[in-house]
């Protein structure tokens, strides 16, 4: 009889049977070669598993932001004069390397952020090389347009690059997030200066090495540091054609403020509170389909519950509250923590000490607020070398959509639980919040999901799935979320200015002069 | 007895405050909301994000006024705030974030350290 074996825990980045090397030190990535911060600083760089620096990345400054735009700036002519088949070999090479590279992207991912190298190796990093090909095919089949204006006035137009643009990345898919805005800048034409979340600095880095001889210099580069400093240096500066930024409301406001004074657009993408709504047809049989909708709750710990479209609050219909809670508490109390480079391992650390401090600051004030915790509620303290990881239990809050904690994104693996009693009421709750980036509906019954995913106001809506993330499947929020789209070809109306060529056959003057 | 002010500062967060103060000018604070830094305060240039007709005044901490969005402010409940720091860099803009460390948000008395009090 065959015997199931555990697949292998990978070894830590640097040690000698890692899939990844490991230096001490890391440079700025600016015009294809690693450069040294101006003023010479480094920060540690800790893994969220262990709680300790296991190599240190520049501390830069806004003289590196300056740098590192001489260079995107020298490149940019070139590149976006570079004919559509040129840029997209680039970008399909980027994929080929990342795909060749999939376990040391993997695991570099995970001990940089802590989430399981079992989603790193099936989502992060394919999705990252997907998103590559995607747009390489996109610009393939782009075609500008010619409008008849009369028998001998036509209007051509063409997409152009915008030139050189600043890009801030979020701490919670360093090298997903990332491919989700240099693919579209670069497709689009357009030379980049990247700003890499200051706890995740690294991994992106990992991908610039392989990068060397496969992207033009100048055409990425990547500068860490302090968002006080360099993201701001980055995001107001007069050199850049436009921002792009995936965070928090103060500095969404801040970014699209600095778009202002300098004349640029800018997109946002600011997080969400997002609503999963099970009505009770869903236990109509206890099928596959059933068992999908459980895991859609449970899906509230993917990631560690850090993403921006994390389904934290779910309302259930109140009719199969008692029999369903039970069913989804059984799943989450089968969730194992544990080292993320164990590919058993369901539910890793939390990025930061910050996080971790957050999210437990929430769990208390959602039990001040009288939420009743039915699972989970702690720390969870490890063992061994994982003692000061930053782990937090799974966690379900009971109560009201008026508590703080249905209200404010708590980037953790914490759901607020709350019933319904009808589809009225279902769509009210789902809609009574600031935010309106995602959303999920589950139910049988098709004319439902439709007029439920019409009126919840969100920029996207799971029907009968959740934290699927393809590419052409346009991606961006309603309300406080944020303004623009991403993971579409429409991006490229985002990183393209529009050029009109009006043109004249006509011999005749017009006569008034 | 004027209503007391609603956000109250500890002594650690105080001097952090008057420190940047002395070394940028006058300051800012703005309760975030939303993703990754999200649900934290904001220190920032006054003159790089001045209040907007959304914005509540909720009073100030080290001399330096403390705005949440009034929207925000509403769904939360209108609660108290301590403002607290916690070692680890704010990932955010926040200027705190240079000196690897980052102001958190508390509920006053749910800490053991005691606020300093509004100033004004």
């Amino acid at each position: 009889m065959a015997t199931i074996e555990k697949p292998a825990v990978f070894e830590a980045p640097g040690h000698a049977d890692s899939p990844v090397t490991l230096k001490p030190r890391y440079e700025n990535f600016i015009g294809g070669e690693w450069i040294a911060p101006v003023s010479g600083e480094y920060t540690d760089n800790l893994s969220p598993a262990t709680g300790k620096a296991f190599c240190q990345v520049p501390k830069s400054t806004p003289a590196d932001i300056e740098l590192a735009l001489d260079a995107a700036h020298a490149a940019a002519p070139a590149w976006g004069r570079a004919s559509l088949t040129e840029r997209s070999r680039v970008l399909n090479r980027i994929a080929d390397a990342i795909d060749a590279n999939l376990e040391m992207l993997g695991v570099a991912e995970s001990w940089e952020n802590g989430k399981p190298v079992r989603e790193t190796l099936a989502a992060d990093i394919p999705l990252a090389a997907d998103h590559f090909r995607y747009f390489a095919s996109v610009i393939r089949a782009e075609e500008g347009s010619i409008a008849e204006i009369d028998g001998q006035t036509m209007a051509y137009h063409f997409r152009e690059p915008l030139g050189v643009v600043g890009q801030i990345i979020p701490f919670n898919f360093p090298i997903l997030m990332a491919a989700w805005k240099i693919a579209p800048a670069l497709a689009a034409g357009n030379c980049t200066v990247v700003k890499p979340a200051s706890p995740t600095p690294w991994s992106l880095l990992k991908l610039c090495e392989l990068l060397e001889d496969i992207v033009p210099a100048g055409v990425l580069n990547v500068v860490n540091g302090p968002g006080a400093e360099t993201g701001r240096a980055l995001a107001s500066n007069k050199r850049i054609a436009k921002i792009a930024f995936t965070g928090e409301t103060v500095t969404g406001r801040l970014i699209m403020g600095y778009a202002a004074q300098n004349l640029i657009p800018s997109t946002t993408e600011l997080g969400g509170k997002s609503p999963n709504v099970f009505f009770a047809d869903i236990m109509a049989e206890d099928d596959e389909f059933f068992d999908k909708a459980i895991e859609g709750l449970v899906l509230y710990a993917f990631n560690k519950g850090e993403v921006c479209t994390c389904p934290s609050r779910a309302l259930i219909e109140e009719s199969i509250y008692d029999e369903f809670m039970p069913r989804v508490l059984e799943r989450i109390g089968a969730i194992t923590q544990g080292s993320p480079l164990d590919p058993s391992t369901m539910l890793g650390p939390q990025v930061s000490s910050a996080q971790l401090a957050k999210i437990q600051s929430y769990v208390e004030i959602g039990r001040a607020e009288g939420a009743e915790v039915l699972i989970g509620g702690d720390r969870n303290v490890l063992e061994g070398e994982l003692a000061e990881g930053y782990y937090h239990e799974p966690t379900v809050l009971k109560g009201t959509n008026d508590m703080r904690v249905f209200q404010e994104e708590i980037f953790g693996p914490v759901v607020s639980v709350t019933t319904f009693k009808d589809e009225a009421q279902a769509l009210e709750i789902a809609n009574d919040t600031m935010y309106g980036l995602g959303a999920g509906v589950w139910t049988r019954d098709g004319a439902r999901a439709y007029r439920m995913g019409r009126a919840i106001k969100a920029g996207r809506v799971w029907t009968n799935c959740y934290h699927l993330y393809p590419a052409h499947a346009a991606f961006g929020g309603y309300k406080a979320s944020g303004v623009g789209r991403e993971n579409h070809k429409m991006m490229l109306d985002h990183y393209s200015q529009t050029k009109n060529l009006l043109v004249s056959y006509d011999p005749k003057a017009m006569g008034f002069f | 007895m004027s209503t007391p002010a609603r956000v109250t500062v500890t002594p650690q967060a105080a001097d952090k405050i008057r420190a940047l103060a002395a070394r940028h000018g006058p300051l800012v604070l703005h309760q975030s909301g939303g993703c990754c830094d999200g649900s934290s305060p904001m220190c920032l240039l006054a003159d790089e994000l001045p209040p907007g007709p959304g914005d509540r005044l909720l009073g100030e901490v080290a001399g330096t006024p403390f705005y949440i969005d009034a929207d925000q402010d509403r769904r939360w409940g209108e609660p108290e705030f301590l403002i607290d720091i916690q070692p680890g860099a704010a990932t955010s803009f926040s200027l705190e974030g240079t000196d690897d460390v980052h102001f958190v948000i508390r509920a006053p008395g749910a800490t053991e350290n005691r606020p300093e009090g509004a100033t004004s």
